[in-house]
């Protein structure tokens, strides 16, 4: 398929997603309430932004996501690394990992309000624990998978240290296994932003739960397509920085 | 001749070194400064891992290799070729050549004309910027020979490098490599299970068989080199190769 048919048929199937919710919400087969057109939303958005609440949520939503990833992405990744160079460690986080592993980030919700308040520290705690997980057993997977052969290779040319061989063979090898788990965590963080704001502490999901009360459920779509927007770019942002780190990649 | 490469009573054993894991004990090879000297022999005995010690790869278990290369800080004493090219694919064709040259004791602008000069060598000048998946398995192969010649080792250890690449690509190799070896005065350990090759390249072919890995055999090739590959003189060499090989596997059979 060429590149050009392929976006052609990307963006007909949003706009034909977008079309058919327009014609059921009109066909007045649902309340307003129950779901709003489409059309509706350009309206909550200037509204809100004249208010000045879209601002406000939406930079204090991306100074949470921002941390937790910064966060879960850094100790995921270093921890993960480390795990798979050291049988030892290895071997005394398998059985730690499977009980840690399965608790849901909102789980700790309690003890993010118990440790931190209702602080935007608590939030991003809450975000930053499903991106460390994906990181921690990408990056654990991406190092073991280095080809051992090419060790050998460095080693036979004269970079026999730990550090050399870290930087020159297992890095490089372990970094399109890495980059795709940051970018899966990429998505994952923005999944738990609003839950980790629901109890309180200012952003999109605190603005969603507000509107959710008085029915104002445009409003509510119009973050939901907030947050869309925003995976949106920075996932694209990601892809390109992705591409120029693998361009060796063919 | 001086002897560049000595194994004394070299014994190597597999993982937890001991003596259940020993592949070969007792194994004395030599190589003379200058000297191409091809190691064939039956499959798992132990050719690759002789070539890894002697590289120092590989702890010995027993014994010792000696090796009469001088200590030249901007050199590596030995280098290697490895099956698969193994070239680095997150590196450019330039920064592969460069391995080992990064840690040595060379000036940025010697690592370039190094670089420079061993492309040239195996017939892949101006490809520094390529990176290795625009490459063809042949000239893949030739980067992994550029990379080892570019440290300027006394020894080039080479572990079944063509065994890989398709007949004419393989043959076209080994003369380029032949003429390299000419031009550049290397010592050779050449590894391979393809007897002609061995023959056609070798000064002497050293046959390796097992169970433990001895030196069953060697053959010093006086056929002049013009007139391998088609003389009666080079096929009888290659088949008194084949028959000491075939007795070497009766044998390991017999008390295997």
């Amino acid at each position: 398929m060429k590149a050009t048919s392929r976006y052609l048929l990307s963006a007909a199937g949003l706009i034909g997603f977008l079309l058919i919710w327009e014609a059921i919400a009109r066909s007045g087969l649902l309340a307003t309430h129950l779901l709003p057109p489409p059309s509706t939303i350009p309206a909550a958005l200037t509204s809100e932004i004249r208010e000045g609440f879209w601002q406000v949520m939406v930079l204090s939503s991306l100074r949470h996501y921002s941390i937790g990833f910064v966060l879960g992405s850094v100790l995921g990744v270093g921890l993960g690394v480390m795990v798979a160079l050291f049988p030892r460690i290895e071997a005394s986080q398998a059985w730690l990992a499977r009980v840690l592993r399965p608790i849901p980030p909102l789980a700790w919700i309690p003890f993010a309000i118990i440790w931190f308040g209702i602080t935007e520290t608590a939030a991003a705690f809450i975000i930053s624990i499903g991106i460390f997980w994906i990181n921690y057993f990408t990056a654990m997977g991406a190092v073991q998978a280095v080809d051992k052969d090419l060790i050998e290779v460095a080693r036979a040319f004269g970079h026999r240290s730990f550090p050399a061989l870290l930087r020159k063979v297992i890095l490089p090898g372990a970094a399109p296994g890495i980059l795709s788990g940051l970018r899966a965590g990429l998505g994952q963080g923005w999944m738990t932003v609003v839950a980790a704001e629901l109890f309180g502490i200012q952003g999109i999901g605190q603005r969603m739960i507000e509107a959710s009360g008085l029915l104002a459920t445009d409003v509510v779509i119009l973050y939901m397509f907030s947050i869309a927007l925003l995976y949106g770019i920075s996932d694209y942002i990601f892809v390109l920085i992705q591409k120029r780190i693998l361009e060796w990649q063919r | 001749m001086a002897k560049i490469i000595e194994t004394q009573d070299l014994a190597v054993a597999f993982g937890e070194s001991d003596e259940h894991n020993i592949i070969f004990r007792h194994l004395n090879v030599t190589v003379e400064k200058g000297e191409f000297v091809t190691l064939v022999g039956v499959s798992g005995a132990g050719k690759s891992t002789l070539l890894r010690v002697i590289a120092d790869l590989i702890p010995p278990y027993e014994g010792s290799v000696k090796l009469d290369a001088a200590h030249d800080p901007s050199r590596r004493p030995i280098a290697m070729v490895f099956q698969a090219a193994l070239l680095m694919p997150w590196r450019k064709v330039g920064d592969n050549v460069a391995l080992g040259l990064e840690g040595i004791d060379v000036s940025e602008a010697v690592k370039k004309e190094r670089v420079e000069w061993t492309l040239e060598l195996v017939g892949l000048a101006g490809y520094q910027d390529r990176w290795p998946y625009q490459l063809s398995g042949g000239q893949r192969q030739r980067i992994g020979i550029a990379r080892a010649l570019a440290v300027d080792p006394a020894i080039l250890l080479m572990d079944e490098p063509f065994g890989a690449l398709d007949a004419i690509t393989r043959t076209g190799l080994q003369d380029e490599l032949l003429r390299i070896w000419q031009e550049t005065h290397k010592s050779v350990l050449f590894v391979t299970h393809d007897i002609e090759e061995a023959v056609y390249l070798g000064d002497r072919v050293l046959l390796l068989g097992d169970k433990p890995a001895h030196i069953v055999n060697e053959y010093h090739i006086t056929v002049d080199r013009e007139q391998r590959r088609e003389s009666e003189e080079f096929l009888h060499m290659v088949d008194e190769v084949k028959d000491g090989l075939m007795g070497a596997m009766a044998l390991s059979n017999g008390s295997g």
